[in-house]
């Protein structure tokens, strides 16, 4: 007790406040990016309790209806419920989305954070392997990849992964080339710990912030990407239901019935608006002091 | 005599740089017995800090060591493995920073970087390190520390954040510590707390402290013995009482001139004058002659190695005993290290 009589002095009275802990609230964007994201995750989630159809069923003698009680968007041209191929159509999109930048988010982090801490010959060939991916234009390398390996998400995993990983890469390697001139990291070394905690533990957690903010619109970027290959039949193939060839599907339609492609369009947009405000607000909440 | 804790002898420190190859250490020796305040004493720039980090190995890019050796228990620290030299750092000889603000992670709560020492180096479990951390955090004086293991470094006053700096030194009880200017960034009542909590740790564990700084006060406050540089040498040695009394080398003297005196008030400080020596290519000769005023002919040419001045005291001064005459009528300053280490304001 004397002890903490003695100590008290040094401080004010330890109030929540006087700790001085900086809580930031959440901005309105933030809120608005996650609570549509959320509605959208769910729907696709529990799509079967929203629709009682099977987005794959053909059913050609009701094709082209007009949305009514029974079909609330509508039926396509083969008789299928589109607003279920939009909901199990967003399941398929919103993985393959996620899944498609977390391994070059996870690859070009990993290379970026080597590249950066150990710089010299390691950093020069990571430097040109990303001067040569980038000299590519983004889409066309994708859709050779995806030719070649032929249509799929396996396909399109692999062409995200060996394109994506240079931006996560040049992000990560910047920021720990300026984080690791702090003085804690020369602290960290003098302490005796070894290279690989250093990077993990003390390096890492300073600089990831820059990457998942980053991540957020590239998810968006990733999803047209998708919908872009679906349109051009290089996406997931037939007949499991994906809003970029739902929307290559409804063009041919387009003078007649214009919603077929513009409901599935409408879908990308909201989800991207989600997703934009999601990431500027996660930027603004875990920028540094 | 029994082995010395550190012993660095004869070190020569090179850093490449754009202008030239400067000799940053040439050829330091110098002594810390177990338990032993050692003051390293010198303006900014004369080699202070980097002989530190040649002692842990963490030169900077383009530095490195070209001769001499470092023992630690008679143990060449230059001549072990990586490995080896990664287990001595932070277990055997750990360091305390100027500025706590910037030494400590931002985005790691305290108790986990004092945690992480135990973890990393003795195979602590992380419920064992987090009470280990506790414990240290209690033994800083830092209150209520299992509520503060949490906070983040930006939450915490300058004080306590030096006393977390002092934690993570002390969390693998290390045999020696390395302080590089630890209280230079604060206040000077929080001053007196750290180097107060410093003799207190080391009177009750015998760890041995190298002292690097240039206030003189605090050397007088926290170290018994005392190496003065100048221009990457030492230029004298010797217990910090006799030194600051009777200095034997012209830079000491002027160093101690230096010091505000508040008892004797002066229009204008007395400061040396000139500008210290380009180690790119230092001047032959005495390093410390163009700005010395009892420089002579014979300072300009030859080798000015430590010479023993009696009292078990060195200097590097051909010219010592007059440096030491001229003090005789005129005493440099009236505080000198007040006698013991009780010094320092009460809690």
């Amino acid at each position: 007790m004397a002890e903490a009589n003695a100590t008290a002095t040094l401080l004010p009275p330890p109030e929540e406040s006087a700790l001085g802990r900086t809580r930031r609230w959440p901005s309105p964007g933030l809120i608005a990016g996650s609570a549509i994201l959320l509605v959208i995750i769910f729907l696709a989630a529990a799509a079967p309790l929203f629709t009682s159809y099977n987005p794959v069923a053909l059913h050609p003698d009701q094709g082209l209806l007009p949305p009514s009680a029974q079909h609330l968007l509508g039926t396509d041209q083969l008789g299928r419920d589109v607003w279920a191929r939009l909901l199990y159509g967003a399941r398929i999109d919103l993985e393959v989305g996620f899944l498609a930048v977390l391994f070059p988010f996870i690859l070009g982090t990993l290379i970026g954070c080597l590249a950066g801490y150990f710089g010299g010959w390691i950093d020069t060939v990571t430097m040109r392997a990303v001067d040569v991916i980038l000299a590519f234009p983004f889409l066309v390398l994708v859709i050779v990849i995806v030719f070649v390996i032929g249509p799929g998400t396996r396909s399109i995993y692999i062409a995200m992964t060996v394109t994506d990983w240079v931006s996560y890469t040049w992000i990560i390697r910047g920021e720990i080339l300026a984080a690791k001139r702090h003085e804690y990291i020369l602290a960290a070394r003098a302490l005796g710990y070894s290279r690989r905690r250093i990077i993990a533990k003390h390096l890492l957690p300073n600089v990831i912030t820059q990457a998942i903010v980053y991540s957020m619109s590239d998810i968006v970027f990733t999803i047209l990407t998708i919908v872009t290959l679906g349109y051009l039949g290089l996406g997931v193939p037939p007949p499991t239901p994906e809003w970029g060839s739902m929307i290559a599907d409804g063009q041919g339609f387009i003078t007649t019935n214009w919603e077929l492609a513009t409901i599935p369009g409408i879908a990308v947009v909201i989800t991207g608006i989600g997703l934009s405000l999601l990431g500027d607000g996660l930027a603004d909440l875990l920028r540094p002091e | 005599m029994t082995e010395p804790l550190l012993s660095v002898q004869d070190l020569h420190v090179e850093i490449a740089t754009r202008r030239g190859t400067v000799q940053a250490i040439d050829g330091l020796s110098f002594d810390v017995a177990d338990g032993e305040t050692l003051g390293l004493v010198g303006e900014s720039g004369c080699g202070k800090s980097m002989t530190l980090r040649a002692i842990l190995g963490l030169l900077p890019r383009g530095g490195r060591v070209t001769g001499g050796r470092i023992l630690f228990r008679g143990t060449d620290l230059l001549s072990i493995s990586k490995d080896q030299m990664r287990d001595v750092r932070g277990r055997s000889i750990s360091i305390i920073f100027q500025e706590p603000m910037t030494a400590l992670n931002p985005v790691i709560p305290v108790g986990a970087q004092i945690a992480e020492g135990p973890i990393a180096h003795l195979g602590y479990s992380k419920k064992a390190a987090r009470e280990r951390a506790v414990e240290l955090m209690r033994r800083v004086g830092i209150p209520d520390p299992a509520r503060r293991c949490s906070s983040y470094p930006h939450e915490l006053s300058g004080g306590l954040r030096q006393r977390v700096m002092i934690a993570i030194a002390l969390a693998c009880e290390p045999q020696l510590i390395l302080c590089d200017e630890p209280t230079t960034a604060l206040d000077v009542t929080i001053q007196d707390q750290i180097l107060k909590l410093l003799l207190d740790l080391q009177d009750s564990s015998g760890i041995g402290l190298i002292f690097v700084t240039h206030d003189l006060a605090v050397v007088s406050q926290v170290c018994r013995s005392i190496a003065v540089m100048y221009a990457a040498q030492i230029v004298e040695t010797g217990t910090v009482e006799s030194v600051f009394t009777e200095p034997r080398h012209p830079y000491t003297l002027g160093l101690l001139r230096a010091v505000p005196d508040f008892d004797k008030v002066k229009d204008m400080l007395d400061s040396i004058p000139g500008i210290p020596p380009d180690l790119v290519s230092p001047p032959a000769g005495c390093r410390f002659r163009a700005r010395c005023s009892f420089a002579q002919p014979d300072c300009m040419t030859g080798e000015f190695p430590l010479v023993a001045t009696g009292d078990d005291r060195t200097s590097a001064c051909i010219h010592w005993k007059q440096c030491r005459d001229s003090v005789m009528g005129d005493p440099v300053i009236a505080t000198g290290p007040a006698s013991g280490q009780s010094h320092g304001t009460e809690p």
